[in-house]
């Protein structure tokens, strides 16, 4: 079976959105506690795990699609 | 400049993920299509997006931020009028003919439509191309990854001197690029387009929104800017009174006309992602979902320049300065002066004046406004981007060399797993001829010019020799030939007869005296294209007419009047392609007028 973009894309995201998010909780916010507290990298970092969630989830759902069709078509 | 180890995280973490889609592509390339053609099986959206990718390198992300820098929101054009229409014409009308022949290239279509000749025209100046634009997407990265002191650190810790950085940076990026492209042919070039695409948005849409904050919005650069930064019509009527230099018959039928229709009609790079489509509608609706998101990319990637343009250099700036770690002078905004590199003093011009340093738009905003972290994010995408572009020449390169030039004129009946193998040899190949561009273009800057001269002479009248055969069955196969030769002789001698204003007779035209003087470089590139489109196509209709008509049962499903029309077999209207066109054409019609 063809491998479906979506999952590297989504698997990478995710990952991506994870450590931004790590890495503005942990070494941003502690930096501006004076400030407004806003850091780039958490903000977008989420943003960045959402899109690679959904991709994910599109991904697996294609793929639970053609298991039931073929199952289908098996019997 | 210092990355963090955060910011290396990012690039590895991309790294793996690109050699690993790669690996994962490996056991499906079974069959020299399935290297070539990505087994015809990919879905409309994925080759959608690899269809823009594909010509977003280096060139493309750090010229048009600046373009943007330099010539403001009229840049947009090259999106606006240079892309969209002809991106809708190739769906709509040329798709059936690339798709529909069976054909597995652009070269191979002008064979079955007209004859040998015409095709090794085409595949040799196309296969040339092919490798010195990848080269130079290679050298343009070397290049950046060198300014921006990238790779000083870990070279020095590595005990290696930093005059490596450029010779590791072509190296690396060759070697990461041909093992994605031997392990999984177009599938795997095309996979990575998307990821790329994808980057690309990630890494700069939080630039410009950080951007346009710290401006004060569109209203701010408009008042920082001034009107002839922030419109992209008014003051189209004269070439003095706008920012390209050029006025808008010039720019509709130069750039609108034949440069765009040329490259997005009849440029093999971008066809091929749309021949690798699993349906003969996925394949018309590849360039119509592709107008969507090109329309909006000027906000993503020349918006970055106009805003460099317009930031106030403050206490930032000059921390951005000391992490590049250069004694940098800063000129308007956060774009520095060009700097000489062998005597590091400031370049001046003709006036005295000193230059900008443009390119320097894109690198200087990500360093700007972004801390470590999504710098990294923001560095990948960079790298991304450049690497597609080579990529995606490699796998343009080594279609048309195993099919058009080995198959055809060196060994024509082979097995087709020889061709698979011949087809991994020719990328191996392709790679090593680029990086021997790269460093010719390192040497020799001037030669770059000139390659780039011969290019356009080639280029701008293909799109009339396309046009004639797809749409008048008449058109005969010495008439293609000799209007391609006769477009590109017109070209040239437009060329040496013209110059633009404050250039001096050479490389910038003008080398036979000079009849015509141009207001910009723009200008004379356009008017050129022109000269060779039309030139291209009175001489075919003539000379057309002058030899014996072609056999109208060996055209059907090569000419339009001659191929039976494909029933709608979509049942939803937005997946017509006719209605997607229109819809792109209207979206595009607003923008324009939004940003007139």
């Amino acid at each position: 079976m063809r491998l479906d973009v979506r999952l590297p894309i989504g698997v990478l995201f995710s990952v991506y959105g994870l450590i931004l998010m790590l890495w503005g909780i942990l070494h941003d916010l502690p930096q501006h506690q004076a400030g407004s507290g806003f850091s780039i990298n958490l903000g977008w970092g989420a943003a960045l795990l959402v899109f690679g969630f959904l991709m994910v989830l599109l991904a697996r759902r294609r793929r639970s699609r053609e298991v039931s069709e073929r199952e289908a078509n098996d019997k | 400049m210092n990355l963090t180890a955060i910011d290396w995280l990012l690039i590895a973490t991309y790294f793996v993920f690109v050699l690993g889609i790669g690996v994962a592509l490996k056991r499906q390339m079974k069959t020299s299509t399935d290297y070539f053609l990505a087994g015809r099986s990919i879905p409309a959206w994925i080759c959608g997006l690899a269809f823009i990718s594909a010509n977003l390198g280096a060139q493309e992300v750090i010229g048009m931020g600046a373009s943007g820098a330099k010539y403001g929101i009229a840049t947009s054009h090259f999106y606006w009028i240079g892309a969209i229409p002809a991106m809708v014409f190739v769906g709509v009308f040329m798709m059936p003919f690339y798709y529909g022949s069976r054909a597995r290239s652009v070269p191979e279509y002008l064979r079955l439509r007209f004859d040998e000749k015409t095709r090794g025209l085409n595949a040799i100046s196309f296969a040339t191309m092919t490798v010195f634009s990848s080269g130079i997407s290679m050298y343009a990265m070397a290049k950046l990854i060198q300014t921006l002191h990238i790779l000083d650190v870990p070279l020095q810790k590595a005990g290696l001197n930093v005059s490596w950085t450029f010779h590791l940076a072509i190296v690396a990026s060759a070697l990461v690029v041909l093992a994605y492209i031997l392990l999984g042919g177009l599938t795997s070039a095309i996979y990575n387009e998307v990821l790329q695409f994808f980057l690309i948005v990630a890494g700069f849409l939080p630039l410009v929104w950080l951007g346009l904050k710290n401006v004060g919005g569109w209203n701010g650069l408009k008042a920082s800017l001034g009107p002839t930064y922030t419109h992209a019509w008014i003051g189209m009527g004269s070439p003095q009174t706008n920012r390209l230099g050029v006025e808008w018959t010039g720019l509709c039928l130069g750039l609108g006309f034949v440069l765009s229709f040329g490259y997005w009609c009849t440029d093999f790079l971008v066809v091929q992602r749309a021949m690798a489509a699993d349906s003969m509608e996925a394949a018309r609706r590849t360039p119509l979902i592709a107008a969507f998101p090109k329309m909006l990319f000027p906000f993503l990637v020349i918006l970055p320049g106009l805003i460099a343009m317009a930031v106030p250099a403050t206490l930032a700036t000059q921390a951005a300065d000391g992490r590049l770690g250069a004694h940098i002078q800063r000129g308007r905004g956060i774009i520095p002066f060009k700097v000489d590199p062998a005597s590091n003093r400031p370049l001046v011009d003709s006036n005295g004046n000193l230059q900008l340093d443009y390119d320097m738009a894109v690198p200087s905003m990500l360093l700007h406004f972004y801390p470590s972290g999504i710098l990294g994010l923001g560095i990948t995408a960079l790298l991304a981007s450049f690497m597609s572009g080579m990529a995606g020449n490699v796998t343009a390169f080594n279609t048309v060399c195993t099919y058009d030039i080995y198959q055809s004129y060196i060994r024509p009946q082979a097995s087709d797993q020889h061709y698979l193998a011949v087809g991994r040899v020719v990328t191996v190949a392709g790679i090593a001829l680029s990086i021997l561009a790269a460093y010719v273009a390192n040497q020799f800057n001037n030669i770059m010019d000139v390659l780039q001269l011969v290019f356009a002479f080639v280029n701008a009248p293909l799109f009339a020799t396309f046009l004639l055969g797809m749409f008048w069955k008449r058109t005969t196969a010495h008439g293609a030939f000799a209007g391609l030769l006769g477009g590109t002789a017109a070209a040239a001698a437009h060329h040496a007869l013209t110059i633009p204003n404050g250039s001096v007779p050479g490389i910038k035209g003008g080398w036979l005296g000079v009849l015509h003087l141009y207001p910009s470089e723009m200008a004379q590139n356009f008017w050129t294209a022109i000269f060779a489109w039309t030139t291209c196509f009175l001489v075919t209709i003539l000379v057309s007419l002058l030899t014996k008509a072609p056999d109208e049962e060996g055209l059907v499903g090569l000419v339009y009047s001659l191929t039976p029309r494909q029933k709608a077999t979509e049942a939803h209207w937005y997946k017509r392609p006719a209605y997607l066109g229109l819809i792109a054409l209207a979206a595009t019609v607003v923008l324009n007028f939004i940003f007139r």
